[in-house]
């Protein structure tokens, strides 16, 4: 990471300036963001004392037709989490707000009832009183037997951080949309087959009612009707005209358009379930049938023989009957799906929104060191290709919007090396590193549709001010229109914006005044209700689908592909950001971090008669990606929390859960650090788990513990690190390997790599070393063998002593070329204030970041390395190469050999072939190595 | 105790800071062969061949086609002028087959396998077209692998070195005998030859293990116990010799330790390759430099290595490598030691010999001559060390560096740091250049 959050606990502004004054400041798009309240000599942690709650919650209520609002569950499903805070009052609150003014049941004048396949709404509602703010994710599930067939649900994410929610607007959004997705999915799936048992009930019954009619005419031929065969014919025909009714509601919640399925990133099943299709017995083509097939099979195969009962004509809707549960409106398999969805977002969300804001800042500013990133960052996100992300399903939520931000950003990027400052001896060269073109041609294409929706801003004013006419209480503080300015102007800018200190300020300023009835509508994003009647197409087979067909867009065209294999997801890609414009207009201007365009509000382009189906799967078949998922958890909760236990407050040492899952080893030395992390952290929430790789989040903050360490315990720690700065093997020799294993791990943070894949690390190694080992591996944990076998490590690495520097853990010596520069110190002081792993280790990166970009300017300046003209003799190169390196980038002495060796990494992957991996190469110096010790 | 002279880890004229190792041999390698420019064969004890790219490692073919370990190898590359020059190589297995491998295509062109013995050594005679094969009987072939003529049965131990003498002829080292023979076109065809044999040389009391040809007229041979001989090519009489390596009756001072450690092993010439000046001999674990003029060693290192030197080059730059059953690889450069006249000769670094059997007259004469020229001694300027068993052979690119080939089955390509990071930082400008990225703001 760039940043080290710890960092804007302390940043006063005054400080800043007197620090800094000397220096140039650092652009805007590079700072940490201020903490808002600064100026104010508010302390940032101190959250409204008012919220009855201890840390954020997922809250999901229904507003039940017979008993009005209700709390269903929490996320966590914990009585401590939500304390004291009434869920009930609370859920009438947010169920209150009239978000589908829209919303029709039984249009009048229509033939036959109709399902509205509405958006979900989501909106930001502030409760001052409680001191509780929330996203509010608006839903409806169908339900044959609830009145109009529609239960309307909602799900919150409750937070006592009202910037919270207003700042991760956007990635709660996409989060909560998926998981609304998933549950949506698994209701139409249980809908259609409730749909399908009541229509073989109605058949029965019109079967035993014709009958009945025969028999009667049989009976009596008198030639006129008894009131009992009108009654029996009237009740024949309702029967029928239910039959139709029910069989039409069936075919419109088949034909209800899977798209969204297809182009969200959410996935319920794995996608390659090719092999379980194949299993099943399926001999679809694997491609087309996830998408393409109709699910009247797997509906029909799966449910168990039923037998038919005899209903009464007239079923009245009774308010003494059970409504279904949840859980029984929706596919066990998605209900799973969804809770796991959602307790990934608890996780990902909880914790202080500065972890979150400068976690997003970082990545995003990494995604656009393409050429240096490699080195000493996580392969794990920088893989992350659009293509891959499909697969990775429900396990890793935020990173989705994420990814798409950056690669959003990725297309402006144009790194250009002014060398305007080094006049002495290099000529001007500016190198530009532009993206492939099809990338920036995105925030064009996107401009141009902002534009064309100014024209509609009268219809979407109109719409957003009847949403929200529901009451005296209900305050707009502002809605999402607004951004649409901000969003034109930000996709040319060539750098992300992180919410800059200026807009916070502005924010405060326009803060309102604490209403009497507490209830603020923050935002409110009513899909639904953003679409101009005009571009409603009114389908005779009444479907009421929300069509952002083509055509209406006007000038945009999409040809949206069925296929959505690797190829096409570029395309998609852009059709997704294309769209997202759209919601991108109504989106609060005082929110900074909106201004990416919404990842996801499900209104994509559809195909060409407008639906894309899956199957519905049956249970079992989607069994084994639950398992996967299940199976994925348990590492998830390991690290939930987010910090290890010495890191945490005290207080919630008892409290949490998932604290306590952590190793003893950790807690090792957690006594001396509860007090410090108390006072830096008092946090009320655990900081969030990273999705993206967990494991690598916790191995980062285990290894700046153990790095801390060896820092503070030895004092040759700078020779050693130097060693692995400049591409020397370190071993790590020793009789016990939980020892030299956790050197190893303490160290690895500061060996660079040599491509895109793992660290060249290996940590215990119990057979003699060999030449190729050191071309391989740049730290090595070997063993001291006492048994014979081992006879031949010492003397093999004795031998090759000139290429290693050997760390002895047991005799605690460190055999290893001087070290005289001063990099190393700053990076290793052991008389540093930091305290905590994770501080720690972030605290490296941002130093070995500025070391990359200094190997970046070293790599990539023509005239360092070549001469300017052909008579210019080598030795003139040489001499402005180390010019350079002494003068203009301050390197000292052994610095010049890191630099240079990072370089040389750089170039080795920048110029290595495509599709090939970067052939290891080991390249040493003749130095004399000394002995140190303690 | 080693009296082995020893560089630390500071080398400063060592050039060789970067190293590649090549991996793919499952037994030892033991030959290197160089193909072209930038392109070199390696073959060993498990019957595969692999070409490789010298400059970036990578490897090109693996010719697979013998069943046993390879005993010789050569290239041999086509002399046509019309045709764009095509590069064979030859290799001799110990499962009596000679396979021609085209080195463009990675592919077998032919194979030979009516050997009545293993083929231990292959020589190609550029300017007559044909190549020999040496065994228990001497063969020669065409391009075509046409049998032109052969010897009948020589010996049971079989030829183990040809060289190729003026005027037609070939020397073949036959255990302890040198045997001379004579090339002779038939008069009846036009591409038929005879093989006659015209001399048998048996001056030498061990089997002959090295075979040198310093310039047209002379060549060199060496022994097993130590022998070195100087020959004149034309007449194949002996123009000198040096035997007695280790024999020090001059030196009393290192006699003691050197009598001890004798044996036949320690005194075999293993190796020997020479420059117009100097014959440079690997002679059990020393190195010794004689200079032909002054029909005398000008400089030795008597233990240059742990253990026997098994190859070694001179390079144009006074530089000498020499590899060793030790695993290293060591860079010497011959250097000259101005002395004052005045001062006694230090003899106790080097070992003088006059021709033939040493004589008091020839001593003095030699002490004479050694006041009035320059002294040379080697001096050790680096060693690499990678191979973690013997290093039996290398080949020596210039500028694109080294290839050794080891025991240990791996080949490493030794190369010059600063040089390969200057080719890439060339490659990434130019890549840039081509991907359109390098503006130059002027």
């Amino acid at each position: 990471m760039i940043s080290a959050p710890d960092v804007v606990a302390f940043t006063r502004e005054e400080e800043l300036e007197d620090e800094l004054c000397n220096e140039p400041p650092l652009p805007e798009e590079y700072s940490v963001p201020l903490f808002p309240f600064a100026s104010h000599g508010t302390n940032p942690w101190a959250k409204v004392a008012s919220s009855k709650f201890t840390r954020d919650f997922i809250l999901i209520s229904e507003f039940s037709e017979q008993v009005g609002p209700q709390p269903l569950l929490t996320i966590p499903d914990d009585a401590k989490v939500s304390g004291t805070f009434d869920l009930n009052y609370f859920s009438l609150r947010i169920m209150s707000v009239d978000y589908q003014a829209s919303f029709v049941g039984h249009p009048p004048g229509s033939a036959y009832p109709k399902l509205n396949f509405v958006e979900d709404s989501k909106v930001v509602l502030g409760d001052s009183k409680e001191g509780a703010f929330a996203y509010v994710h608006h839903l409806t599930l169908y339900d044959l037997e609830a009145r109009g067939f529609v239960r309307p649900f909602c799900m919150a994410y409750i937070s006592a951080d009202e910037h919270k929610i207003m700042q991760q607007f956007q990635e709660l959004s996409a989060e909560f949309s998926k998981a609304s997705e998933c549950l949506k999915t698994g209701n139409r799936k249980a809908f259609a087959n409730e749909l399908e048992k009541k229509l073989k009930d109605l058949d029965y019954t019109r079967t035993v009612l014709h009958n009945e009619t025969e028999i009667q005419k049989k009976a009596n031929d008198k030639g006129y009707y008894t009131t009992q065969a009108i009654e029996k014919a009237n009740e024949l025909a309702s029967v029928e005209k239910s039959i139709i009714e029910h069989q039409d509601l069936l075919k419109q919640i088949r034909s209800y358009p899977y798209r969204k399925l297809k182009e969200s990133d959410f996935h319920p099943y794995e996608p390659d379930c090719v092999l379980d299709q194949a299993s099943v017995g399926c001999d679809q083509d694997p491609t087309t049938s996830d998408l393409a097939e109709p699910g009247e099979t797997h509906l029909c195969a799966h449910v168990p023989s039923y037998t038919p009962k005899l209903i009464k004509a007239k079923s009245a809707k009774c308010f003494d009957k059970k409504l279904k549960t949840l859980e029984e409106l929706c596919d066990i398999y998605f209900f799973t799906q969804t809770l796991d969805q959602l307790h990934q977002i608890e996780r990902t969300f909880r914790g202080d929104v500065c972890y979150l804001l400068t976690d997003q800042i970082s990545r995003a500013l990494l995604k656009q060191q393409i050429v240096t990133n490699f080195l000493f960052e996580d392969g794990s996100f920088l893989d992350e290709k659009p293509s891959e992300k499909q697969h990775r399903g429900c396990q890793g939520p935020s990173q989705d919007a994420i990814d798409r931000k950056c690669s959003e950003e990725l297309s402006a990027p144009k790194v250009v090396i002014s060398m305007g400052s080094y006049k002495s001896s290099v000529e001007c060269v500016p190198i530009k590193m532009e993206q492939e073109i099809e990338d920036s041609q995105e925030p064009k294409l996107s401009e141009s549709v902002t534009f064309e929706h100014q024209e509609n801003l009268d219809y979407l004013d109109a719409d957003i001010k009847g949403s929200i006419s529901s009451g005296e209480s209900i305050e707009v503080l502002g809605t999402e229109k607004s951004a649409s300015g901000l969003t034109k102007s930000e996709s040319q800018a060539s750098l992300p914006v992180s919410p800059s200190p200026q807009v916070g300020r502005s924010k405060v300023g326009s803060r309102r005044t604490v209403s009497e009835d507490s209830i603020e509508v923050l935002s409110t994003c009513p899909s639904e209700s953003l679409i101009p009647e005009d571009f409603k197409a009114s389908y005779p087979s009444a479907i009421n689908e929300e069509p952002y067909a083509d055509d209406e867009e006007g000038g945009l065209h999409f040809t949206p592909k069925l296929n959505p294999d690797n190829a096409d997801e570029q395309e998609e890609f852009k059709q997704d950001n294309l769209v997202q414009v759209d919601s991108a207009c109504c989106i609060g201007k005082e929110s900074p971090n909106f201004l990416e365009p919404l990842p996801d509000l499900g209104q994509k382009p559809c195909d060409e008669d407008g639906v894309v189906r899956i199957p519905p799967q049956p249970y079992w078949q989607a069994e084994p990606g639950l398992r996967g998922s299940l199976g994925g958890f348990p590492s998830h909760d390991g690290i939930s929390g987010g910090l290890l236990p010495y890191e945490v407050d005290s207080r919630y040492l008892t409290g949490s859960r998932e604290v306590s899952k952590s190793s003893l080893d950790e807690c090792s030395d957690s006594t001396s650090y509860i007090s410090s992390a108390a006072s830096t952290c008092s946090d009320r929430t655990p900081s969030p788990a990273h999705p993206a790789c967990p494991a690598s989040e916790r191995h980062k903050k285990k290894a700046g513990q153990n790095a801390l360490r060896f820092i503070r315990q030895y004092p040759f720690a700078h020779p050693a690190i130097y060693s692995l700065l400049s591409g020397r093997t370190l071993v790590v020799l020793g009789e016990e390997e939980a020892i030299v294993k956790k050197l190893v791990t303490a160290l690895s943070i500061f060996v660079p790599n040599c491509g895109v894949y793992a660290k060249p690390v290996k940590h215990w190694v119990t057979s003699p070393l060999h030449v190729v080992d050191f071309q391989k591996w740049k730290l090595i944990g070997l063993q001291r063998m006492v048994s014979p076998a081992g006879v031949n490590v010492l003397p093999a690495l004795s031998r090759y002593s000139r290429y290693v520097s050997i760390l002895d853990a047991d005799s605690k010596t460190l055999r290893c070329p001087l070290y005289k520069g001063t990099l190393v110190s700053r990076l290793a002081d052991h008389r540093t204030q930091i305290k905590r792993g994770s501080t720690y280790y972030m605290h490296v990166q941002s130093i070995l970041t500025q070391l990359c970009s200094k190997a970046f300017l070293f790599t990539f300046c023509h005239h360092l390395h070549l001469p300017i003209n052909e008579r210019e003799p080598e030795e003139s190169v040489v001499n402005r190469r180390m010019n350079f390196l002494k003068l203009q980038l301050g390197l000292a002495n052994e610095d010049i050999k890191i630099v240079q060796y990072l370089a040389e990494l750089l170039k080795l992957q920048y110029i290595q072939e495509p599709g090939r991996r970067v052939k290891p190469l080991l390249r040493f110096d003749y130095v004399p190595s000394f002995l140190y010790k303690i | 105790k080693s009296s082995v002279q020893t560089i630390g880890e500071e080398q400063i004229q060592n050039p060789y800071t970067e190293l590649l190792v090549l991996k793919g041999h499952q037994d030892i390698v033991r030959f290197l062969v160089q193909i072209d420019d930038c392109r070199f064969a390696s073959a060993g004890d498990d019957g595969i061949i692999f070409l490789w790219n010298a400059q970036t490692g990578e490897k090109l073919f693996e010719l697979h086609g013998h069943t046993h370990k390879i005993t010789a190898i050569t290239p041999f590359s086509s002399s046509d002028a019309s045709e764009e020059k095509k590069h064979l190589i030859l290799t001799a297995s110990a499962d009596r087959t000679v396979i021609v491998w085209d080195c463009t295509s990675g592919r077998q062109v032919q194979k030979v396998s009516c050997f009545h013995s293993t083929v231990k050594c292959l020589t190609v005679l550029q300017r007559l077209d044909v190549w020999l094969s040496g065994g228990s009987d001497l063969c020669v072939w065409n391009r075509k692998l046409d049998l032109l003529c052969k010897t009948s049965h020589l010996t049971d131990a079989g030829i183990s070195a040809l060289l190729e003498l003026p005027k037609n002829c070939i020397a073949a080292a036959a255990g302890k005998e040198l045997i001379i023979f004579r090339l002779i076109a038939s008069n009846d065809e036009s591409e038929g030859w005879n093989i006659l044999e015209v001399k048998r040389l048996v001056d030498h009391q061990d089997n002959i293990l090295s075979l040198v040809s310093v310039n047209d007229l002379t060549f060199v041979t060496g022994s097993h116990v130590g022998e070195l001989i100087v020959w004149d090519a034309l007449d194949w009489t002996k123009q000198a010799s040096e035997c007695n390596f280790w024999d020090s009756s001059v030196h009393p001072d290192v006699q003691s330790e050197i009598k001890l450690s004798q044996s036949p092993n320690e005194t075999s010439v293993q190796h020997l390759t020479s420059d117009e000046e100097c014959v440079f001999a690997a002679v059990g674990k020393g190195i010794y430099v004689y200079n032909l003029q002054m029909k005398r060693v000008i400089a030795s290192q008597r233990t240059a290595h742990d253990s026997s030197v098994l190859h070694i080059e001179k390079l144009p730059n006074r530089q000498l490598i020499s590899c060793s059953e030790d695993g290293s690889v060591r860079i010497w450069e011959l250097r000259e030691k101005q002395q004052l006249p005045a001062e006694p000769v230090p003899t106790g670094f080097f070992n003088m010999w006059g021709f033939g059997r040493a004589n008091k007259q020839a001593n003095q004469a030699a002490k004479k001559m050694q006041e009035n020229i320059p002294m040379y001694f080697l001096e050790l300027v680096g060693d690499l060390i990678g191979h973690s068993s013997a290093v039996q052979m290398f080949l020596y690119f210039g500028e694109l560096g080294l290839a050794t080939c080891s025991a240990d089955h791996l080949i490493i390509l030794w190369k010059d740091g600063e040089r390969e990071s200057r080719l890439r930082s060339l490659t990434l400008f130019q890549k840039l250049t081509e991907n359109g990225d390098l503006q130059l703001k002027l």
